[in-house]
This record gives C-alpha cells, structure tokens and sequence, in this order.
C-alpha cells in the first residue's frame, strides 16, 4: 500500500538533495523543489508506475512579501486516484522574474488554473498556450492577489464613500 | 383621470409595465418570491416577465454587478427602447454592498442611469413591491415629451449614452 515513506524514498532517490521542506500537515505529504525542476517531478510522479499521482486537484500561488528573492510559490495538489494518496509540493520563485515552467502538457486541467494563478498573482507560466486574464476585466494593469496593497486600495477612484459613511 | 391625451397614456403604461428581471444573486430570488402568487407582482400589471430588452419597459438590476459583468448590463440597458426605466434592488446594485473590492462595481449608476433604489440586504419582497410602486408613479407622473427634454439628454450624455 502506497504511503508517505515510500513516496518520500522514491523522490529522494531520484531527486537527491534537491527536494526540501518535507513535512506532513494533517498526515498529508508537502515538500519543496527547485522552480526549474517543477516539470521533472511532475513527470517523475505522473509517470512512475507505483506513485501515478495522475489527477491535479488544484494549484495555485502564494504571496510571501517578506521572504526575498522567493516571494512567490506556486502550489501543486496532486491526487493518486488509484490508492487514493494525496501530496503537495511548492516551488519558489521570485517576484521580479516569476518564471514557471507550465504542467500543460502534463495536465490539462493546469491550462484553467494557471491562467487563473497568472491573473491573480502574476506568475509567468512558460510554455502556456493562452496566458491571458480569465476572471478579472482585461484592462486591469496590475494582480490584485499580491500582499503588496493596502486592504483598503488607496488607489481606487470608483468609491463613493459617501454611501460607507466615510465622506 | 385620464382627462387627456397625455393622462391617458401615463395610466396605460404604468399599469402594463413589463418588467426585465436582470438577477445575478440573492436579491434575485427574493423578486422570484415577489413574482409568485403570495407577493403576486402581477397586481401591478406587471405579468410579463420579459427576458428580450426591446419589449421592456423596467430594468430590474437584483445583486452583486462585477466590473466585467458591467459592459454586459450596459448593453441590456442600451438594447432596450424607451420610454425605460431602471430599479436598483439591492445594496449590491446600489452601492456596492458589502463588496468594497477590485472587481465589483460600486453602483451600477456609475454605467446606467437609475430611477429608484431598493435598499436591503436582501430587500424583502414588500420592499421591492414598493420600489415598483415608486416606479408606478414616476411613470405615472412623467409627461410624454419629458425623454425630449434637454435634462434628459444631458443625464444620458453623462452616462456616454447617444
């Protein structure tokens, strides 16, 4: 039966030291890779005929404006629908260049769900074929997710604060 | 009562409004429990529930506007003919509501004009039954040439509109 030891020693066989972080939060498997290497454990767990993490629930990003240089990490929920094991893993990556490599061709779900990251916190995923806004209005110039605005937007001129009480 | 020619058409129409329920959330089903038979809209000649804008006379906006939902609405409302008339219902039509954020928009009088607003959250179905009754009498009490007026132009020319 396919449990976090085995699935842990598989990756750290075939990843050396490159896999970080590893922890299990309400007994479910989460670790770190390098951004670079995203596609290469994706494909690794797709493909590999014990783990066959081949169903991708969910991804999307996080903001964490005070570690630098690492600011942005994008989330993997993966699901092995045959034994019924779930894992996560994050990369992280920069915010001045948020280059991610794109699981498209891996998953297709990822295409919805990587233009939804890219709309809301700005991760640029490599290899995408249409990574343009998909919730918000197109003209919008910036991403709305990131921790970097005030809760109240400061900038905003579509407030009539008349009708808060604040005018 | 109907006097005259313009009294006459003032009491037709405001007692055959045809109503366009424009409904994205809750507010919306509450107006369902105002059309049914308790709250029974239809007292008001209102019957036709019409969903094609050139037949309408009232556009009934019931919930939370998102700015990319805002272009949409504004077409409703440009597609439909006039005499038109617009009911905010709602705190999210009116103002936004609670959702003082990027993506909603604050009013929907920032892309439409607006001739009565139902406040509440949602408003019950007596509240929106006395938002149309407000409209009954702005209809009733509009003169025929007042979508001539050079006031009226001026309000549609602050919306882009014509």
């Amino acid at each position: 039966m396919l449990n976090n030891e085995i699935i842990k020693q598989k990756l750290t066989e075939k990843f050396p030291d490159q896999l970080t972080d590893w922890c299990e939060p309400y007994g479910m498997l989460t670790f770190t890779a390098p951004a670079p290497l995203n596609l290469k454990v994706l494909q690794f767990l797709y493909d590999d005929a014990e783990l066959r993490f081949q169903f991708l629930t969910d991804l999307q990003a996080v903001h964490y404006p005070d570690s630098k240089g690492a600011e942005l990490a994008v989330v993997y929920h993966l699901h092995n629908l045959v034994d019924n094991v779930r894992i996560r893993f994050k990369v992280f990556v920069d915010i001045e260049k948020p280059d991610v490599y794109s699981a498209t061709a891996l998953y297709r779900s990822a295409n919805h769900m990587e233009r939804e990251t890219f709309d809301f916190y700005g991760v640029n995923f490599v290899g995408h074929p249409n990574l343009i806004r998909i919730l918000n209005v197109e003209e919008m110039d910036y991403f709305p997710m990131r921790k970097q605005y005030p809760v109240e937007d400061q900038s905003r001129i579509d407030k009539d604060d008349e009708m808060f009480g604040r005018g | 009562m109907a006097t005259n020619f313009e009294k006459v058409v003032s009491l037709a129409r405001k007692n055959s409004i045809w109503p366009l329920p424009f409904a994205t959330s809750c507010c919306g089903i509450e107006f369902m429990a105002t059309a049914a038979s308790h709250y029974d809209l239809a007292r008001f000649g209102a019957e036709r529930m019409s969903f094609s804008p050139r037949q309408c006379d009232l556009l009934l906006v019931m919930g939370t506007i998102a700015k990319k939902m805002g272009p949409v609405l504004r077409q409703v409302y440009l597609q439909m003919a006039e005499p038109r008339w617009v009911v905010a219902v709602g705190a999210c039509a009116s103002s936004g509501g609670i959702f003082d954020t990027y993506s909603v928009l604050q009013g929907i009088d920032q892309v439409i004009p607006v001739d009565v607003y139902v406040p509440g959250c949602p408003p019950r179905p007596e509240a929106i039954l006395d938002g149309f009754l407000k409209i009954q009498d702005l209809v009733n009490a509009e003169g025929l040439r007042r979508r001539h007026s050079d006031q009226y132009k001026e309000l549609l020319a602050g919306y882009g509109i014509q």
